[in-house]
């Protein structure tokens, strides 16, 4: 009698189970669980494990740029000035540098803009050598490592290289002084010399309100398969074509302008945000650089990211496994992108929608203001926290000097 | 050597294809046109070419020129050594591909991978559906009233292509006043869904105002049959003169027992006159003019407080009391076609599970009582559900069209008897019911021309842009009238 009350009482409970958890299943698509080559460590929080240093430098170098120019605030670059914002108040900021894991030097190397908006890079050696001059006088602790437990954020097209040509910033190479700092850029490619190794890759700024007040309903039915608006030819700068891109993007126009599976063209619609909504694929070809805005965007929005750009190393690699979540597709087989993309079994498809739809996924390629968990913010400092703790030579022994002062083209060495 | 450093440039500028010899220094900081006499005169050709091509129809190449101009054998060594210098590639230390290249030869679309595409794009369709769809969806119950009459072709063939695009299963019951007829079935049959077809005694009036009232009898007996085959799902009235979306039928599926919609009237339906003299009223009046709603209305809280109706008053002395007057048609005070109800409503047994606030119904479904509008089928009206966002949605739309009564069209809309030429008359047969439209009648008879059917006439205005074209008619004292109805 009471083994079957208590069977029945079992039982009561199983089912009361089974309809809590049919309940929490809600109308939201169904995501799977994102873990990169690092781990699951997308949600991780920074807090706690480790510390980080804001120097105080004069307002010239941050505030005073910013004032001049207030477009540094929401073009692509604004990383940087976001970065600052996020770390003066948070919680992983110490007072105490003898406490301190990293080191961040806010300096706004990209905000010298054209009346076009675009970025021009030619003071930005002298302004980071000036920069670096002023901490290593003022502070006794960028001698103590030459930098290597400083970061920088650099969100500019070939990084510390501060050029936007990609022949004339191989040829500068990374900024000498920098050779042992951390560099937190957007440009990421694989043997490159603008890519230093142990640089931590973010996505470019994209205008979080901007992308939210766009959202369309999640049941409008995708039917775009492939989307893209942008240049295929840069007729200012590479008339000719085929240098542009490295001819990829010309390559796409050639041969799917009259596809009418490929919704391409150079227009700029209003609706723009509201179509990758509507469309399967985005493509994210290179441009005069491998990344581009896109990517956060297709992210955003749910569309698969169709990343043509040979050698190139996606934003926070280690703890998203791009992957399974994006199509990599070669330069040189950009014509076949249709057989490629209509050959991907439906099954591959349904399960990347499902990791783009998992919402930490698109928390972490956003900078919202203010700083939210799991965030781009929160994902630099995760991955400033795996390269704890440091090494022991990173700690120069007295005397000891690794860096070269004077090298690099003699325009820099100016004065600032 | 200048000369043909200038032509190089001025000609690879112009092609931009496969001659790329691009110098690195070149591209410092944006293209600076050097200004040199030598390109100055290559403008002045390129302004003399295009003066030439314009005249001559075809594109005059600066080659010929510059093949003309050098006359000596060595120059026109050097000229060729050059060309060749020209097709050479200077490669640059870091690998550019060459778009040219890596064109497909035949870069148009394959058949086979798009219909590939094509799969991909419903699977994730489907997959969007079942997350953010309905997640049970219950049969669609239609209910229409109809009568054979010429325009029935036209409203039944919308519903009916309606009714096969619903995603969820449909249960079509027509009712057809006069009994079931082959024109109806053969729609009936068409449509391949699950029907019920039955006859309803009484032919259709003639006036809107009775015909209203035979509709609703007709519903009714409608309601009767879900009632006795115990269908479940959601009934909705389709009349055939309504135009329904698709998202209608979506938004429904949410009804829990009774529910109300938004319904667009177009009471101008196809009469220009009546829209500009209203307009010309409202512009008096300073009215906006916008489409009249009828359906529900609520509060900021959600709640349905109270109806849309159309108002009748610009209407009052104009408005069409027969089938086939031009005048506008007035809609009902609540259309039937703006609320929706749970079929189990309508059930014998379930007395238990139905909500307080509806009538008894099978009292109302077996007496021979006058039901106007469903609303009469509830006691409480505050508790209807809207639907829609609470009426903000319209998803359908009213409008009553109809041909003259005795307009007569061939069976079934095929024409059996070779075409015989049929010239009109100067004078119709059929009596004038109103003096405009003797006047619409004069101007399209002289109009007409080798019209093969009498079919329903359309509204005057219309019937001019058709016959424009053709020949004009000979006078003829009768005409031929094929074997039709």
């Amino acid at each position: 009698m009471k083994l079957t009350s208590w069977v029945l009482i079992f039982l009561a409970c199983n089912l009361a189970f089974s309809t809590i958890s049919a309940f929490r299943l809600s109308r939201s698509q169904p995501t799977e669980r994102i873990s990169g080559s690092a781990g699951d460590v997308l949600d991780d929080n920074p807090v706690g494990r480790l510390k980080v240093f804001v120097y105080e430098l004069p307002s010239k170098y941050n505030k005073k740029i910013l004032q001049k120019d207030p477009r540094c605030l929401t073009h692509m670059f604004a990383a940087e000035i976001y970065m600052q914002r996020f770390l003066l108040s948070s919680p992983v900021r110490t007072l105490n540098p003898e406490e301190a894991d990293w080191f961040y030097v806010p300096v706004y190397t990209t905000c010298d803009l054209t009346p076009n908006g675009l970025p021009l890079p030619f003071k930005s050696p002298r302004m980071m050598r000036s920069a670096i001059q002023l901490i290593a006088s003022n502070w006794p602790y960028w001698n103590r490592t030459e930098g290597a437990d400083h970061f920088f954020v650099v969100p500019h097209d070939f990084g510390a290289c501060f050029h936007y040509q990609e022949e004339k910033a191989i040829g500068r190479g990374i900024l000498p002084l920098l050779q042992r700092a951390t560099l937190v850029q957007t440009f990421g490619q694989r043997n490159h010399v603008c890519l230093k190794e142990g640089s931590i890759t973010v996505p470019p700024y994209a205008p979080p309100q901007k992308m939210q007040s766009h959202l369309i309903p999640g049941k409008t039915p995708r039917s775009i398969f492939v989307y893209f608006r942008g240049l295929f030819y840069d007729v200012g700068n590479d008339p000719e074509g085929g240098y542009y891109a490295r001819g990829a993007r010309a390559a796409v126009w050639e041969n799917f302008k009259d596809n009418p599976l490929f919704d391409i063209s150079t227009e700029h619609p209003t609706t723009y945000y509201e179509d990758m909504q509507r469309a399967i694929f985005c493509l994210c070809p290179l441009g005069w650089a491998p990344w581009s805005p896109r990517l956060v965007e297709a992210v955003i929005f749910g569309c698969i990211p169709v990343i043509i750009a040979d050698d190139i190393v996606l934003p926070f690699a280690d703890a998203i496994p791009w992957e399974d979540i994006g199509v990599f597709v070669d330069e040189k087989d950009v014509p076949y992108l249709d057989t490629i993309l209509t050959s991907i079994p439906p099954e591959v498809i349904l399960r990347k929608q499902r990791l783009l739809a998992n919402p930490s996924m698109k928390q972490a390629m956003l900078f919202p203001q203010p700083a939210q968990p799991g965030d781009a913010f929160h994902q630099v400092l995760n991955g400033l926290a795996r390269k704890l703790p440091h090494d022991r030579s990173v700690y120069l022994r007295a005397g000891e000097k690794l860096l070269n002062w004077t090298a690099g083209p003699v325009a820099d060495l100016k004065p600032w | 050597m200048k000369l043909l450093s200038a032509f190089r440039s001025s000609y690879l500028n112009r092609r931009g294809s496969t001659f790329r010899s691009l110098d690195p220094s070149s591209f410092d900081g944006g293209f600076i046109p050097k200004s040199s006499p030598s390109s100055i005169f290559w403008l002045a050709i390129h302004c003399l070419c295009c003066l030439i091509s314009l005249i001559l129809g075809f594109r005059f190449s600066h080659l010929v020129l510059f093949f003309l101009f050098s006359t000596s054998v060595t120059n026109l060594y050097t000229t060729t050594a050059g060309v060749s210098q020209l097709l050479q590639l200077k490669p640059l230390e870091r690998k550019t591909n060459v778009t040219r290249d890596r064109i497909r030869p035949w870069p148009h679309p394959n058949p086979i991978e798009v219909v590939r595409a094509h799969q991909l794009l419903q699977r994730v369709q489907k997959e969007q559906k079942s997350i953010y769809g309905v997640r049970s969806p219950r049969t669609v119950v239609a209910v229409t009233p109809t009568y054979v009459r010429t325009f029935q072709a036209l409203h039944l063939t919308g519903v009916m292509h309606s009714l096969m695009l619903v995603p969820y299963d449909v249960v079509w019951i027509v009712v057809e006043a006069g009994g079931k007829t082959n024109e109806t079935a053969s729609f009936v049959g068409k449509s391949g869904l699950k029907t019920v077809h039955v006859g309803f005694d009484g032919k259709m009036p003639n006036t809107w105002e009775d015909r209203r009232r035979m509709e609703s009898e007709m519903r009714i007996q409608g309601l009767r049959i879900v009632r006795e085959e115990k269908l479940d799902g959601i009934v909705v009235f389709v009349d055939d003169s309504n135009m329904h979306s698709m998202e209608l039928f979506d938004e429904i599926q949410s009804v829990r027992w009774f529910g109300a919609l938004s319904v667009g009237i177009l009471a101008h339906s196809g009469n220009a006159d009546e829209l500009s003299s209203v307009l010309k009223m409202n512009q008096e009046g300073k009215k906006a003019l916008s489409m009249p709603i009828q359906g529900p209305s609520c509060d900021s809280s959600g709640k349905l407080v109270g109806w849309h109706v159309f108002d009748t008053q610009p209407y009052a002395t104009k408005s069409g009391v027969y089938v086939d007057d031009t005048a506008a048609v007035m809609p009902s005070k609540m259309e039937w076609s703006g609320f929706v109800l749970n079929s189990r409503l309508l059930w014998k047994e379930s007395v238990d599970e139905r909500p307080t606030w509806v009538k008894d119904v099978n009292n109302l479904l077996d007496g021979n009582e006058e039901i106007d509008s469903p609303l009469s089928l509830v006691k409480d009206p505050s508790m209807v559900e809207p639907l829609g966002s609470c009426g903000r949605n319209v998803l359908l739309w009213w409008l009553r069209v109809e041909a003259r009564a005795d307009s007569k069209f061939p069976p079934g809309w095929i024409i059996k008897s070779p075409l015989d030429i049929t010239v009109p008359s100067k004078r119709t047969p059929w009596p004038d019911s109103s003096s405009k439209l003797s006047v619409v009648t004069k101007e399209a008879k002289s109009n007409q021309a080798a019209t093969e059917k009498l079919s329903g006439k359309p509204r005057g205005s219309k019937s001019k842009s058709y016959s424009k074209e053709k020949q004009e008619p000979k006078a003829f004292n009768g005409f031929k009238v094929p074997a039709t109805r």
